[in-house]
């Protein structure tokens, strides 16, 4: 245990003193509302799940033990797979994207000229317009027949998708609806960006670098820790998307009885879990949905964590 | 000559993404304020021939947007009141208080942070389910008073960079941990607590799953459910759709404007994510 290690290191084996005792108590005391909320609404539940994956359950009569069947039926269920297969496009697709448009946003927003302040603000708005009300806009914006985007497409005589409506395109055009709230990561990235000492950029001005150079070799390598952070909550972001796609749907369900707009293109994982759960009352089977997108989640961040020693440079000399 | 254009050039590229950015927006409300007939015009004009504001008053008769509003603040004013009792007691403990395990507590705290909610969500459920909190705001607020792992980590990370010293004076003068952190602490947290108030206030606004599946009873409903059945059953109408919707972000574009310096504030804070 680490408190005998510790222990060990301190004045005294036998025990604790009184005084780090004291200490203790109060510490737990003023941590006790968090210790209390995770108990009972983080490890009781996640070992619950964990139970009631094994059981089939429809919240009226109790929990049958049926084993490993649910995994079983997940392994061959068509809407699992394609659940999986559009939650991956847009975590390795999509999130790349975005933080890729936010990190250059923050580099612009960085620019050292008069009235910065209120680029900022424009850009960082659409991050506080509420999913239901911004999705239901761009549901407005690339209506196929009367959408500004294919107004605009239509006036330059470009083709014009149907988005929303064309299994191809309804992804594509939630990567565009994640673009215009990128202003959210952008933002942490300024904030990192400003803490980049100036005298590498001015040394590295002196040697005549250009700019593509500074950035890659000054801007991005300081900026690693908070690349692989917003990495990690994008991905886990990722396989949560519900509200963009309930309403880019329109929360209906298509010829097969399932959420996820045509041809279940926006059949997300964490969509296919709501509607096992609390559509359909599968409790147990989404349960091992749940367990499954855990231990997905957890692989992720792990080989992320993993190889990240590789391009990630933590701050010093 | 290539001076006044490295002068020029970050202006000329900002200001064309700023009108990207800002264009949606003024789509939307120009949208909300024209005749049906003229939303399907082609080629489209911005501004509206004459401003259909009995848009607004139709949208607010169609559906019960007060009560949803009033619903979704009490949801929204529970959760700040939880967070802002909670969040700094626990990041005090694990920042202030020289205690063994306040690591370990800080640790589990971060991990939290990527365990997907949907692991927790259906024995949840079952919980408040059999608590008989179903169509209650208790599932939505309940949370709330034990404190936000994002909540902790930002105040924590804020206390961090209060000297120890204030506190020292005041425990060699005989002051309990409490009092410290009554009359000290809290006091010095006033903008992080800001921000804490804030991001509580904005997460239950915004929040759409929770009042989902908790709020079946539509006269308990948040605006969030209000307004998505208001899609499904007005689906045609954008005008109106478009007026609700302009109505939903007020709140938010306003608290943005106030409290503008606060959400800054949490973006410098994650950048000490190291």
């Amino acid at each position: 245990m680490r408190v005998s290690t510790a222990a060990n290191q301190r004045k005294h084996v036998s025990g604790w003193s009184r005084k780090e005792r004291h200490y203790v108590y109060l510490g737990l005391a003023f941590a006790s509302p968090w210790i209390i909320g995770f108990l009972a609404f983080t490890v009781y539940p996640f070992f619950g799940s964990l139970y009631l994956s094994l059981t089939e359950y429809d919240l009226f009569s109790p929990p049958k033990w049926v084993g490993l069947q649910n995994y079983e039926q997940i392994f061959a269920d068509d809407r699992f797979y394609k659940s999986l297969g559009n939650t991956f496009f847009m975590a390795f697709i999509s999130v790349p994207i975005t933080l890729t448009v936010s990190l250059l946003i923050a580099v612009m927003l960085n620019f050292k000229v008069k009235g910065i302040n209120y680029y900022r603000t424009i850009f960082y708005l659409p991050s506080v317009i509420p999913i239901v009300a911004s999705a239901l806009l761009w549901t407005w914006m690339l209506n196929p027949d009367f959408g500004l985007v294919n107004m605009a497409l239509r006036t330059l005589g470009l083709t014009d998708p149907a988005w929303l409506l064309d299994p191809r395109y309804t992804k594509p055009s939630l990567i565009l609806m994640s673009l215009w709230g990128s202003g959210s990561g952008a933002l942490i990235f300024l904030a990192a960006l400003q803490g980049v000492p100036r005298q590498y950029y001015e040394a590295a001005q002196v040697d005549g670098a250009n700019w593509w150079y500074r950035f890659w070799k000054i801007t991005v390598p300081a900026l690693s820790p908070i690349i692989l952070f917003q990495l990690i909550m994008g991905l886990i972001g990722a396989f949560q998307i519900f509200t963009e796609s309930y309403i880019l749907a329109g929360g209906k369900v298509d010829g097969s009885g399932s959420l996820g707009g045509p041809e279940q293109s926006l059949l997300f994982y964490a969509v296919n879990l709501y509607q096992e759960a609390f559509v359909f009352l599968k409790m147990g089977y989404a349960s091992a949905l749940a367990w499954i997108l855990f231990i997905i989640v957890l692989l992720i961040t792990f080989i992320l964590l993993k190889t990240s020693g590789r391009w990630v440079y933590y701050g010093g000399e | 000559m290539a001076v006044k254009l490295r002068v020029i050039l970050p202006h000329v590229v900002l200001l064309l993404f700023a009108v990207i950015f800002l264009f949606p927006f003024v789509w939307l409300v120009m949208t909300s304020l024209k005749t049906p007939e003229e939303i399907l015009k082609f080629p489209p004009s911005i501004l509206p021939e004459t401003f259909q504001w009995s848009n607004y008053k139709e949208a607010l008769q169609a559906i019960p947007f007060t009560r949803y509003m009033m619903n979704t603040f009490l949801i929204c004013m529970v959760n700040i009141i939880g967070q802002l009792f909670s969040a700094p007691l626990v990041a005090y403990s694990i920042s202030r208080i020289p205690w063994r395990g306040r690591n370990i507590i800080f640790t589990i705290v971060v991990a939290t942070m990527i365990l997907p909610a949907q692991v927790q969500m259906i024995p949840q459920y079952i919980i408040f389910t059999k608590l008989g909190w179903v169509n209650t705001i208790m599932p939505l607020t309940i949370g709330a008073f034990f404190g936000a792992p994002f909540f902790i980590f930002l105040l924590r990370q804020f206390l961090l960079g209060v000297p120890t010293e204030l506190s020292e004076a005041a425990k060699i003068d005989g002051a309990s941990e409490l009092r410290i952190y009554v009359q000290i602490i809290m006091p010095i947290l006033k903008p992080a607590l800001a921000t804490v108030a804030l991001f509580s206030f904005v997460w239950s606004y915004v929040d759409f799953m929770g009042p989902l599946i908790y709020l079946n009873d539509s006269a308990k409903w948040t605006i969030t459910v209000g307004l998505q059945s208001f899609q499904q059953d007005h689906g045609a109408q954008w005008e109106k759709l478009m007026a609700a919707s302009t109505i939903m972000a007020i709140p938010m574009i306003l608290i943005y404007f106030f409290g503008q310096k606060y959400f800054m504030k949490s973006g410098s804070a994650l950048t000490g994510f190291k």
